[in-house]
Formats: C-alpha cells, sequence, structure tokens
C-alpha cells in the first residue's frame, strides 16, 4: 500500500524564503518563476510522486502549506 | 484521483494562529515557533484557558498572531507579568514568548527570580543569538568571534565576555522542573519541539514548578545569510555550544 499526497500553497503568503525545499524527501517542490504580490517567488507541487508526509507544512513558517493523503 | 477533500486533510494551518501575515523575515524560526506552541495548545483543547505574554523583541507582535488571550509585557518583564497573571489565575496555562535578548540582557533578573520562586508557567526562549529587531546587536548569547553590528570583528571574550549560557543556568534552581533545548528548522527537530512543549504545559499545569523551553533558532537577517544557510550555520555554529536535548527532567538534572 503506498500513499499519494498533495500539497495546497497558499502562494500569496509564501514569502519565498525555500526552507521547505530540503526536507522533501521526493523532490517534488520547487520555486515558481513568477512571483506573488509581494514579489516573491512561491513554492509549487511540480511532480506528482508527493507522500503527503507533512514535511514541508510543517516547517514553513509562514504555515501556507495544506498537505492532503490517500492510500493508494 | 481528487486527492483535495477535507476527509484526506493531514495539516492545515491551526485556527489558534490567527490569519494574518506573519511580520518576520522571509524563513524565520519565529513562525515556526509559534505555530508549534500554539499546535500544541490547541491538541491539548486548553486555548481558551491559556494566557501568553509577548515580549520585546522581533516577537512583539505574537499577540497579532496567536489567536489566544495575550498580554505584552516590558522589554525583558515577560516572567514577573506571568508571575502576576498565573497567581491572580490560577485555573489558566500561562506562558511567556521571549527572544534572548529580551529573557537574557535587559530581562536578566525576571527570568531567574520567576525560575527560583518556580512559577508555574512556561517560559518559551527563542535564542537566536542576536537582537533581532534592533538590526542585529550582540546579546549575551552571541558566541565567540561571531559578527554582529556591535561587534563587527567577532564578539572578544576577553573584552566583551562569554555566552551567557542562561538555560543551564536556570536549570540549578530548585523551583525549575522541566528544562530542554530544542529547534524548529527542520520536521525532525519541530516533532521532537513540540513534545517538549507539551510536557512543560502539562508540568506546569500541575504545579511541578517553572518549566523552560529554549528553542535555538535563526536570525538569517540578522545573521546576513539565506534562510537555508542561515540553518546549516546554525547546526555548525550554534548547536555545538548550545547542544539541544533535555537538561532537566521530573526536577532531575540530566546533564
Ligand atoms: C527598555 C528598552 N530598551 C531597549 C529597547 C530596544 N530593543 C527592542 S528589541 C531589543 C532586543 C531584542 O532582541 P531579542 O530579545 O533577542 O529578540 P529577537 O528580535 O532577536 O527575536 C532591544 C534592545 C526597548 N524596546 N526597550
Ligand atoms: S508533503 Fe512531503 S512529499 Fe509532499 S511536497 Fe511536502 S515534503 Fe514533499
Ligand atoms: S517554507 Fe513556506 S514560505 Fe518558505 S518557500 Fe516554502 S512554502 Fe513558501
Ligand atoms: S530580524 Fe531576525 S529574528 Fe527578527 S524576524 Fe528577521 S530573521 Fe527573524
Ligand atoms: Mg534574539
Amino acid at each position: 500500500m503506498a500513499l499519494k499526497g498533495k500539497i495546497v500553497v497558499d502562494t500569496e503568503k509564501c514569502k519565498g524564503c525555500e526552507v521547505c525545499i530540503p526536507v522533501c524527501p521526493t523532490e517534488v517542490i520547487e520555486m515558481s518563476r513568477l512571483v506573488n504580490g509581494k514579489g516573491y517567488h512561491f513554492m509549487e507541487q511540480v511532480r506528482e510522486n508527493c507522500t503527503g508526509c507533512t514535511n514541508c507544512a510543517v516547517v514553513c513558517p509562514d504555515g501556507v502549506i495544506t498537505v492532503y493523503r490517500i492510500k493508494v | 484521483m481528487d486527492i483535495i477533500k477535507t476527509e484526506n486533510l493531514v495539516y492545515k494551518k491551526t485556527d489558534a494562529m490567527t490569519d494574518k501575515a506573519l511580520s518576520y523575515c522571509p524563513g524565520c524560526g519565529h513562525g515556526t515557533a509559534h505555530r508549534i506552541a500554539m499546535e500544541v495548545l490547541e491538541e491539548m483543547g486548553v486555548i481558551q484557558d491559556t494566557i501568553g505574554v509577548a515580549p520585546v523583541g522581533c516577537s512583539v507582535l505574537a499577540y497579532e498572531f496567536m489567536n489566544i488571550d495575550m498580554q505584552q509585557a516590558a522589554h525583558g518583564r515577560a516572567p514577573a507579568l506571568a508571575t502576576a497573571i498565573k497567581r491572580l489565575w490560577p485555573s489558566k496555562y500561562v506562558f511567556t514568548y521571549q527572544g534572548d535578548g529580551d529573557l537574557a540582557a535587559i530581562g536578566t533578573a525576571e527570568t531567574i527570580h520567576a525560575c527560583n520562586r518556580g512559577e508555574n508557567i512556561v517560559i518559551i526562549f527563542i535564542n537566536n543569538g542576536i537582537y533581532g529587531m534592533t538590526g542585529g546587536q550582540m546579546a549575551p548569547t552571541t558566541l565567540p568571534n561571531m559578527k554582529s553590528s556591535t561587534s563587527p570583528y567577532g564578539r572578544d571574550e576577553a573584552m566583551m565576555g562569554h555566552p551567557l549560557k542562561i538555560t543551564e543556568l536556570i536549570a540549578h534552581l530548585p523551583g525549575v522542573h522541566y528544562v530542554t533545548r530544542q529547534a524548529v528548522h527542520k520536521p525532525t527537530e519541530v516533532r521532537r519541539a513540540k513534545k517538549a512543549l507539551r510536557k512543560a504545559f502539562e508540568q506546569s499545569y500541575a504545579k511541578k514548578g517553572l518549566c523552560f523551553v529554549e528553542i535555538v533558532s535563526n536570525c538569517n537577517s540578522g545573521w546576513k545569510m539565506t534562510p537555508n544557510q542561515s540553518n546549516i550555520w546554525m547546526e555548525e555554529n550554534m548547536f555545538p555550544y548550545y547542544p539541544l536535548g533535555d537538561i532537566k527532567v521530573d526536577g532531575q538534572l540530566v546533564k
């Protein structure tokens, strides 16, 4: 049984700090080339195999990440 | 497959934090420290029964972000104010949230005496080795040879004294029941820090004495690094001087 996850990022509140990037075990998140209203490059999920481990959300200082997970 | 459904939710920002944008620099550990303290209170079901005391420092506005009853104390005086609140209203969970300049410089007397009296409060101590708010001046906790705006060539211990391990100092006081040093820059550390905070809230509420949780944190702006660089620098430089782990458990020194 595998776990499949999906994250939702409040891109307008993301401060582009990149603290979440090194803690993702499956390397599915990156900083966007686009910027939000405050001028920060925001984080986004760019690949599918998120496991919903919550690591990124747990270390995000601004609490902008919501995590969903299902068993497949 | 549609994963984004309420029944599949595994993590969202707690409602015990307000929706206001945090005033902290991108990547600053203050935000994570706030959030996990609020998560712990929510998990304990005591949001309505808790009063926090905010300091002076970058976290002066903590009361804007923590969605609970709060007071804001004069610089360094949070433990004195928390003492009054807890004594007047003993059925409340009471905590302070203080930086190293607030707690270990201007507020040293209040810190030590609240600890010595064994007030049944929690002190959450954010040690980033610097006065973040005012522009990165040297704090009592600044490391040897560490540069700050008032020690531009690095802290010279012969002239400026030694970094103060106030956490080890107060651990020796009999009024203090639980003392631990944690971090919030990595998932494992965050999860461990939450357990420590929960223990601190439970044991101080059970009138065991003062519970003290230091969180060694970054000040990427004051240290003049990117957030990820500052977290690596913290591991390499702060943790050897301020080692993580429990210092006093159940009233007994363990280190
Ligand atoms: C009585 C008084 N003295 C000095 C100051 C200036 N001041 C504001 S914050 C601060 C230091 C804050 O450092 P710290 O407690 O480490 O918090 P940080 O910003 O690093 O989180 C100082 C000296 C003040 N506001 N009030
Ligand atoms: S939940 Fe885990 S796997 Fe998914 S993006 Fe975040 S860190 Fe990566
Ligand atoms: S940790 Fe949070 S604020 Fe920082 S880049 Fe990632 S999502 Fe954005
Ligand atoms: S100055 Fe330092 S402590 Fe203050 S918000 Fe910025 S990074 Fe955080
Ligand atoms: Mg500080």
